[in-house]
């Protein structure tokens, strides 16, 4: 009798397709973050690249006995110029999207990402900036960042880019998350900036942040509809 | 300074944005066509070694956030994160939520009357070790039902988040278990066709499974990978 329990103790499950098949093997598919991330990725403070406010999370969306994810830990103030940057999010029919998730990724104000990646010597990292931050919408649809304008970056062929700010949309009903950019009106550099290039001239305008109200930048996402936002094949 | 070195564009397992059937999707799927772009330095960077400062610590047991033991059947899921050319990716952070046994979530908008468990929150997030390893303990989570249509039901899935190395391999997936019914008749798995649907379904492995404590399943993530490899460094320039 114990030969046989030997036996099963080794034995696996009847072996079928799976994420473990080498046959398979390959990009892990996109899903949709779903209607109730709230509790999960975003995190107090996530929206506020610049200070110490609980910006970005919505802990009203569930009990605060169940707020286990921490507080983002600012070390100080980073340099440059702080910003808001501020907008709506609607659907095809315009209506708000209350349920989605704003990523921003850029960076600092000498044009700088805080990553091994980029390992330029004539720009340096802020050791209070690190640039990326999260986002959720309110009920009206709205997302909000406190930020730094971002500083230029290269480009291809040695040009500099226009100041940027890359972000992702995610979403109930977004299976694949949506890559976009904003950038500054009246900013330098978007003349030549080689990723607006591959834009066609009427819809640049989706990804051009304007400025009603000193350092508050505003610019609207349109998953659907006439103004359309841009988003990108990555 | 080189220029950066592009990440490949995503598969054939991708999913469309416009899936009818997904009901949500009708409204909110862009209706023109993604625009390609050149990977910069924006898209080949991403943040790296601060997730304590940007988010908080590591959350790698979801059992062990509550005076009590939360209800179901406890399980380890355990894997690593790879790029699609099998190289590790370490050091990156994988964050997790879920419902819990019943299938229910903690969010004030989940009005589904299965039993919340006070024991339970459903959320992580864990960082890959030098080999791109992850682990985590749970519960199994429950299939729950939803409004897309009449009698529709998510299969049990975990949902995870990742950001990678660069801001071109932000993923966004959800993990399902194997010898589920309601894998081929959901529409969210079925955005992604066959066979590389079979890519976000786990694996139950023995091995893996922690004696008297908990069932293993085991999940790899594969990221996207560099368009080329990066040159070596040589130490000589
Ligand atoms: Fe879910």
């Amino acid at each position: 009798m114990t030969d046989v329990t030997a036996t099963l103790e080794g034995r696996n499950a009847a072996p079928r397709q799976d994420n473990q098949d080498p046959d398979l093997f390959g990009q892990t598919p996109s899903q949709t973050v779903g209607p109730f991330f709230h509790y999960g990725l975003p995190w107090k403070g996530g929206a506020d690249l610049v200070g110490k406010s609980d910006l970005g999370a919505r802990p009203e969306l569930f009990g605060e006995a169940h707020y286990v994810l921490n507080l983002s830990a600012p070390t100080g103030t980073p340099r440059g110029e702080a910003i808001e940057l501020v907008g709506t999010v609607r659907d095809a029919e315009g209506a708000p999207v209350a349920d989605a998730m704003i990523e921003i990724w850029q960076a600092n104000a000498e044009g700088r990402y805080r990553s091994e990646d980029d390992a330029r010597d004539d720009a340096a990292i802020d050791p209070h900036f690190v640039g990326f931050g999260r986002s959720s919408t309110s009920d009206e649809g709205a997302y909000r960042f406190r930020t730094i304008m971002p500083g230029r970056v290269p480009g291809p062929d040695g040009t500099l880019q226009a100041p940027h700010i890359a972000v992702s949309v995610f979403a109930r009903g977004v299976l694949n998350r949506l890559a976009t950019r904003v950038y500054f009106a009246g900013s330098e550099g978007l003349d030549t900036d080689a990723v607006l290039a591959q834009v066609p001239e009427e819809r640049r305008g989706t990804l051009l942040a304007r400025s009603e109200k000193e350092g508050v930048w505003t610019l609207d996402i349109a998953l659907g509809g006439p103004d359309e936002t841009v988003f990108f094949d990555l | 300074m080189s220029a950066p070195v592009s990440y490949r564009r995503g598969d054939a397992g991708m999913p469309r944005d416009l899936v009818p059937e997904y009901r949500s999707t009708v409204l909110r799927a862009p209706q023109q066509p993604r625009i390609e772009i050149p990977h910069t330095l924006t898209e080949t960077t991403g943040p790296s070694g601060c997730w304590d400062r940007l988010m908080g610590k590591a959350a790698a047991d979801l059992t062990a956030q509550h005076r009590g033991e939360p209800i179901g059947q406890r399980i380890v899921v355990s894997g690593r994160v790879l790029d699609e050319d099998g190289r590790p990716v370490p050091d990156t952070v994988m964050e997790i939520w879920q419902a819990n046994a019943a299938g229910r979530y903690i969010h004030a908008k989940d009005s589904w009357d299965a039993p919340l468990d006070p024991n339970f929150t459903g959320a992580g997030r864990i960082v890959t070790d030098a080999d791109g390893r992850y682990r985590f303990t749970t519960i199994r989570p429950g299939a729950y039902p939803w409004g897309n249509h009449k009698n529709a039901w998510r299969p049990a899935h975990i949902h995870l988040s990742l950001l990678g190395p660069a801001f071109a391999t932000r993923l966004v997936t959800q993990m399902y278990f194997p010898d589920d019914p309601l894998i081929e008749i959901d529409p969210i798995a079925n955005a992604i066709p066959m066979p590389y649907r079979q890519r976000m379904v786990s694996r139950f492995d023995i091995a893996t499974t922690q004696p008297n404590r908990a069932l293993g399943y085991l999940f790899d993530v594969v990221l996207k990978g560099r368009e080329q490899t990066p040159f070596e460094e040589d130490g000589h320039d």
